[in-house]
């Protein structure tokens, strides 16, 4: 990572050469939002694992997901917190439940746009079961984070 | 064959708490179970059994040879932090039980006041289930149950009245037992509303105290209980729990997530009980975040699901009221270790010894972390 501007000091991040889940992360770099699938019998699952709970298949794939969801909870932290979210805090974390795989929860965060920080959206104005849309975030060279916006039309 | 009240818990111990102790937590714990034997009568050197923690920092042989204990012929480890509390008394009520013990140690001992917090010792590279939840934000424990608790809300109608309605339940017991951290200080509604957010919609005195300290407990089989110097507490009936798809704290990757590993608990728990929850007039149920406790009312069956937060209502949880819970002040205003002071106070409460003693009580329901995989235990006299 050394050399890398836009690596954010301190900034917890996510292994992504996992081969459990490093489908996860490359296709988040691509602007797309995969969840691991049952190579066998189709079902979704998150967080990634090696089995399927459904028909007990190692066999796996990676679906291409619309990337739409509605906020299924929320909180907003305040510190003490670990030193860089302390900066933005108070902020938002959601949790997204996707259109296209109900069941399937997603943390993230409610943000005014793809530059934008954690604290760019007010607090008081979300709501529970409001439609949200991923947009890509690049931390750092090997990680694109997925945080969410209110659609723009 | 059932462990049905073939053991029983004969000793308790326990050290000051306080938000920073100078002994260290292999120190703790063995005062805590030199007093739990002390209490007990029985010598170290009969000692054949422990049980603790996974996150126990004070090994077995450390605990062992501090205390002079003889040959050791069981020893468990339960996994889950807060969830292992219970479990330890199981497992070693089902090693008594069957013979492989004859008299056992469980304990648990914790800097967690002066020392580092869990959540503060974050990598910046993380390859466990965190690494989908940390880099948004999502830190710590609070942060991951303030989400429950708003979701909560939402389904049901909770209100922070009726979070308030536990925290306050818990400092007003807390405020008659002087070993509390919270003895001697008072917690108004107004100063539950008004205090400081951690996580929102969570303040402050929704989450649990920061302790140092230690708790222990000895038990042996039923015959040898009655030539104790207390009157014997049975474990009656015990069970751990995780439930289906198995999540820990972030418990939203799955159908019903207000549905938490006390629901299979309850499961395993009450099959094996003579006594049920209707039974039951006194318990001590987990209490890191007041959330756990109208979510705990539901799962072990004192009420139907949306139904926990209507609970605590009219002074419920309080001594005299329908379910006072958490008689020594809970994680929420007496300590915080992992849970295991619910133990103790739950020895109390059967022996009669409670500061605050609910008469009558002849069952004690004690719960461990509701949120992780976890255990409970019905306890009698």
């Amino acid at each position: 990572m050394a050399g890398d501007e836009k690596m954010i000091d301190g900034w917890p991040l996510p292994v992504t050469d996992d081969p459990l889940d490093r489908e996860f992360y490359r296709a988040a770099r691509r602007g797309e939002l995969v969840i691991q699938a049952c190579g066998d019998c189709g079902k979704l699952r998150f967080p990634p694992r090696p089995m399927c709970p459904a028909c007990q298949s190692l066999a796996q794939r990676w679906q291409v997901l619309a990337g739409r969801g509605r906020v299924w909870s929320y909180t907003v932290p305040h510190p003490p917190l670990l030193p860089v979210f302390n900066a933005q805090a108070p902020y938002n974390v959601v949790v997204v439940e996707l259109d296209d795989a109900p069941g399937i929860r997603l943390v993230g965060n409610l943000v005014a746009g793809t530059e934008a920080p954690l604290n760019s959206v007010d607090p008081a104005t979300i709501r529970i079961g409001e439609p949200v849309e991923a947009v890509f975030v690049a931390m750092a060279e090997d990680v694109t984070l997925i945080r969410w916006r209110r659609p723009l039309s | 064959m059932t462990i049905k009240d073939r053991a029983a818990i004969v000793g308790i111990g326990q050290t000051p708490f306080a938000k920073r102790l100078e002994p260290s937590e292999t120190e703790l714990a063995c005062m805590a179970i030199r007093d739990a034997l002390e209490d007990a009568g029985i010598s170290p050197a009969e000692v054949d059994a422990l049980s603790s923690f996974t996150w126990e920092s004070s090994e077995e042989n450390e605990v062992a040879s501090n205390l002079g204990f003889g040959d050791i012929r069981f020893f468990s480890r339960i996994g889950y932090g807060g969830g292992a509390g219970c479990a330890t008394v199981l497992h070693m009520a089902m090693a008594i039980a069957t013979g492989q013990a004859s008299v056992g140690v469980v304990w648990r001992s914790r800097k967690r006041g002066s020392g580092a917090r869990v959540w503060a010792l974050a990598q910046e590279r993380m390859a466990d289930v965190f690494k989908s939840s940390r880099p948004y934000g999502l830190v710590r424990p609070a942060d991951e149950v303030a989400v429950l608790t708003r979701r909560y809300m939402h389904e049901y109608g909770m209100t922070r009245d009726h979070l308030a309605n536990v925290a306050l339940a818990c400092r007003k017991h807390a405020n008659n037992n002087p070993a509390a951290q919270m003895y001697g200080k008072p917690l108004t509604r107004d100063q539950y509303l008004s205090a400081r957010w951690i996580a929102e919609p969570l303040c402050l005195f929704d989450n649990c105290l920061e302790t140092d300290g230690a708790l222990a407990c000895v038990l042996v089989s039923a015959e040898r209980a009655r030539d104790c110097k207390h009157r014997p507490v049975y474990v009656h009936a015990g069970s751990q729990g995780m439930t289906a798809p198995h999540p820990t704290m972030m418990n939203h990757f799955c159908d019903e997530p207000l549905d938490g590993p006390s629901w299979a608990t309850a499961r395993g728990l009450w099959r094996h009980s003579d006594i049920q929850p209707a039974d039951i007039k006194v318990a001590q149920i987990y209490d890191a975040f007041t959330t756990l406790v109208p979510l705990s009312l539901e799962g072990y069956g004192f009420c139907k699901r949306g139904e926990g937060a209507a609970f605590t209502e009219g002074g419920a949880l309080e001594l005299g009221g329908r379910l006072p819970i958490n008689t020594a002040g809970g994680g929420l205003s007496e300590a915080y270790v992992h849970g295991f002071n619910h133990i103790n106070e739950g020895v109390r409460q059967m022996r009669g010894t409670s500061v605050n003693q609910v008469p009558g009580a002849d069952a004690c329901l004690v719960t461990s972390g509701e949120a992780v995989p976890t255990s409970a235990i019905v306890l009698r006299n």
